[in-house]
């Protein structure tokens, strides 16, 4: 029998968490340790915690590693942990009807991990597993081997361009920064709620990727800016930094190059805002998060008045790849301009739901259904919205473009932090710009008028559309408005307000049209737009809707046809989710 | 009283935290910011209220009326939003029994809250209970949810 030990990686980021994975692990360390499964088979087995790996609608994800085979199994809940410690652990069978599909193959296939290949497959909480996957020897390299210019030379070459927002080329700002003669310097990593798998799962590549940016512009701090919300992305940042300073990669005289390095936690709260980078800078300051006039920019005056290097956690985590592999590697990934791989969460009606990574350049239709396993109970794509809120609506019509800076920004979008919603057939367009212009007008920070008036009359003239009380002239106003707002607000959440708007009413004019003319929701959503009623023909009296309404709208006897009364209706559609014959039309 | 405060003060100058930190952290002590502690701190770092204030309103974390002892916060973030989060905020509002303009119940065991987004949009729906993420949430597990939490300790969805 083979001494190797067996492995059992279960997935714990956020939402592995969330589907009970603690308790699965738990679980697994009961069995093993009550039934002596170790001494039973002569070999040590280590149940451990991996971050996320992505294919989350199939959460908990378990690995078990035997002789070097992998086997994953999906849905994984407490219950099933006994018979696959007895079956496979002891047993060396695989349960098959419990591994996973081919759609777990075909998801990781189209994708490229470079930052969140490690994410899944070490534990983040030990740095010794970082550190035997090469760990911490980019920043060695960076430090004994080469001189801050070298380093920020190499990541000029790599064409890396920032993760977060505007996606200006992370070298270049690092070049501006380090120029500067003043110090100290700092160096700042926001840490998103899109970089928080990244956090959760290989913790050590952003502080390495912080620690060789603080290098080469020569700072003296780093910043870990992150929500306090995000609990267990700051517990796993936090034992990171614990065991990088233990082991002298933080702290006094690093690599025993001379080079002092701290890094410090600072506590974001819950505002958009803090995305734009000096808006960030003020709010680390404990001000108001409003954005500053530029120039002076970041690099030459941001944090305390010093010069400042703002990047996301995506971005750091891409450095010691660069550093380590080489700019040159890194730049035969992606498109002419866009260099490199880029994290996306993919959400809304994708069948698989989940954290993917892709080389720039890959095109829509391989990501919603190469990856994404096409629409959830196979109904129509009806559009795509990319970039967080302040991205741009894409259609169908354009599944084929290649998803790269250049080409998003043709598009009115923005590749931005990585949000990529996908919308199906019962969406209604007007309703979802409404919601994204609602949280944009929410999070304007007041500072400028064009953003602060702008998203409110936007705001208030879409739900007027959606109410059924809008007129064409509105349309026109809406347009005038997202002109001015692009043109004049301050900072970049102003200027890319009237994205969704924008590239709505491009694509889907119709259905504004429809609205304001028709006075009608083609997709349904938009209650004030819609008349529940009985199709009599369906109906065969079974009463579930009766009993659904919360409104007591409905009335009918059994095996008789039902009727709503549409003046107690509150359109809520219970009865049209609750119907099993189809009875209830929707209008 | 004093005593804490004066501890939270000490610790404030010696770390030569900002402003944020400091509300922060009188926000972890009490729950929530009251106002007499505004001008007893105002008082003593010779700041005035309404620098105070300006920070407070701006950022929504902060809250100025006592907090339940359990919290529950609705994601409404975009992949939430089309997933039917506006319902589960209803729902949990009704199960509450809070009307429109309340967040905490009035024997403050329960405050309500909305998230923007918590980027755990691939498990949309996602509804928050104190620390555990409760992922593809629906109105009648949000009831469940609530239902199942008698006051203090969660027993499990009942």
């Amino acid at each position: 029998m083979s001494s190797q030990p067996i492995e059992i990686k279960v997935c714990l980021g956020t939402s592995g968490s969330a589907a009970g994975g603690e308790e699965v692990l738990r679980m697994f360390q009961h069995r093993i340790s009550e039934q002596g499964i170790e001494a039973q088979i002569g070999r040590r087995c280590t149940p451990k915690k991996v971050g996320c790996r992505g294919f989350c609608s199939r959460d908990v994800l378990v690995d078990i590693i035997r002789d070097g085979n992998k086997t994953t199994y999906q849905s994984v809940t407490p219950i099933m942990v006994e018979r696959i410690v007895q079956d496979h652990i002891v047993g060396g069978t695989a349960i098959a009807e419990w591994t996973v599909t081919d759609e777990y193959a075909s998801f990781h296939e189209k994708q490229h991990k470079i930052v969140l290949g490690p994410c899944g497959e070490i534990d983040p909480e030990s740095i010794d597993e970082y550190i035997a996957m090469q760990g911490y020897l980019a920043a060695r390299k960076a430090m004994t081997r080469m001189t801050p210019d070298d380093v920020i030379d190499e990541v000029v070459r790599s064409g890396l361009r920032g993760r977060g927002g505007s996606g200006f080329l992370t070298g270049e700002k690092w070049k501006v920064c380090r120029r500067e003669e003043q110090h100290p310097k700092y160096i700042i990593c926001n840490v998103g709620e899109v970089n928080r798998p990244l956090a959760e799962g290989n913790p050590h590549a952003i502080i390495e990727g912080l620690l060789i940016g603080g290098y080469a512009i020569c700072a003296s701090k780093g910043y870990l800016y992150i929500r306090e919300r995000y609990h267990r992305s700051v517990e796993r940042l936090r034992i990171a930094i614990e065991q990088a300073r233990e082991k002298g990669f933080i702290g006094p005289n690093v690599f025993g190059t001379g080079f002092d390095f701290e890094i410090e936690f600072s506590f974001g709260t819950e505002a958009f805002i803090c995305g734009e980078e000096t808006a960030l800078m003020e709010s680390i300051e404990g001000k108001r998060a409003m954005p500053r006039v530029r120039p002076p920019f970041p690099a030459v005056q941001g944090l305390w008045g010093k010069p400042t290097v703002i990047n996301n956690a995506e971005t750091f985590s891409n450095i010691p790849i660069i550093i380590g592999r080489g700019g040159e590697w890194f730049s035969s990934i992606g498109t002419k301009e866009s260099k490199g791989t880029k994290v996306f969460t993919l959400s809304g009606k994708v069948r698989n739901n989940g954290l993917v990574e892709i080389p720039m350049g890959m095109s829509f239709r391989d990501i919603v259904y190469g990856i994404g396993g096409g629409i959830e109970g196979d109904k129509a794509l009806k559009a795509i919205q990319v970039g967080g809120p302040s991205g741009g609506i894409i259609p169908t019509s354009m599944l084929d473009l290649g998803l790269d800076y250049e080409n998003l920004a043709k598009v009115g979008s923005i590749v931005g932090s990585g949000g990529m919603v996908v919308f199906d057939e019962d969406d209604c367009i007007v309703s979802v710009t409404k919601f994204y212009m609602e949280f944009l007008q929410r999070e304007s920070c007041g500072k400028c008028t064009p953003c602060r008036v702008g998203t409110r009359r936007m705001l208030e003239l879409l739900t007027k559309i959606t109410e059924g009380t809008g007129g064409d002239e509105d349309l026109r106003t809406l347009e005038r408005l997202s002109g001015v707002m692009a043109a004049t607000s301050l900072c970049g959440l102003g200027r890319s307000a009237p994205n969704p708007f924008l590239t709505s009413f491009s694509h889907f004019k119709d259905e504004y049209l429809a609205h304001i003319r028709d006075r009608k929701c083609p997709a349904g959503v938009c209650t004030a737009l819609i008349i529940f009623s009985v199709n009599e023909e369906q109906c065969k009296g079974c009463g579930l809707c009766k009993r659904v309404c919360p409104a007591k709208a409905i009335a009918g006897e059994v095996k008789k046809i039902h009727l709503i009364d549409p003046d107690r209706c509150i359109k809520c559609g219970a009865c049209f989710r609750a119907c099993k014959f189809k009875a209830i039309k929707k209008q | 009283m004093e005593k804490v405060l004066t501890k939270i003060l000490d610790q404030h100058r010696k770390e030569k935290g900002s402003l944020i930190a400091l509300l922060q952290r009188i926000q972890e002590t009490f729950g929530h910011i009251s106002e007499e502690n505004v001008a007893w701190f105002s008082r003593m770092l010779d700041i005035p209220e309404s620098r105070f204030f300006g920070v407070i309103t701006f950022y929504p974390k902060f809250r100025t009326s006592p907090v339940g002892k359990n919290t529950i916060t609705v994601c409404c973030g975009a992949a939430c939003h089309i997933k039917g989060a506006d319902k589960l905020l209803d729902t949990a509002r009704e199960a509450l029994g809070l009307s429109d303009d309340e967040d905490t119940t009035a024997d403050l065991s329960f405050t309500l809250q909305k998230a923007t987004c918590i980027g755990a949009c691939n498990i949309a729906p996602v509804v928050i209970l104190n620390k555990q993420v409760h992922a593809g949430m629906d109105p009648v597990k949000v009831t469940k949810l609530i239902k199942g939490y008698e006051r203090e300790e969660f027993l499990g969805y009942l």
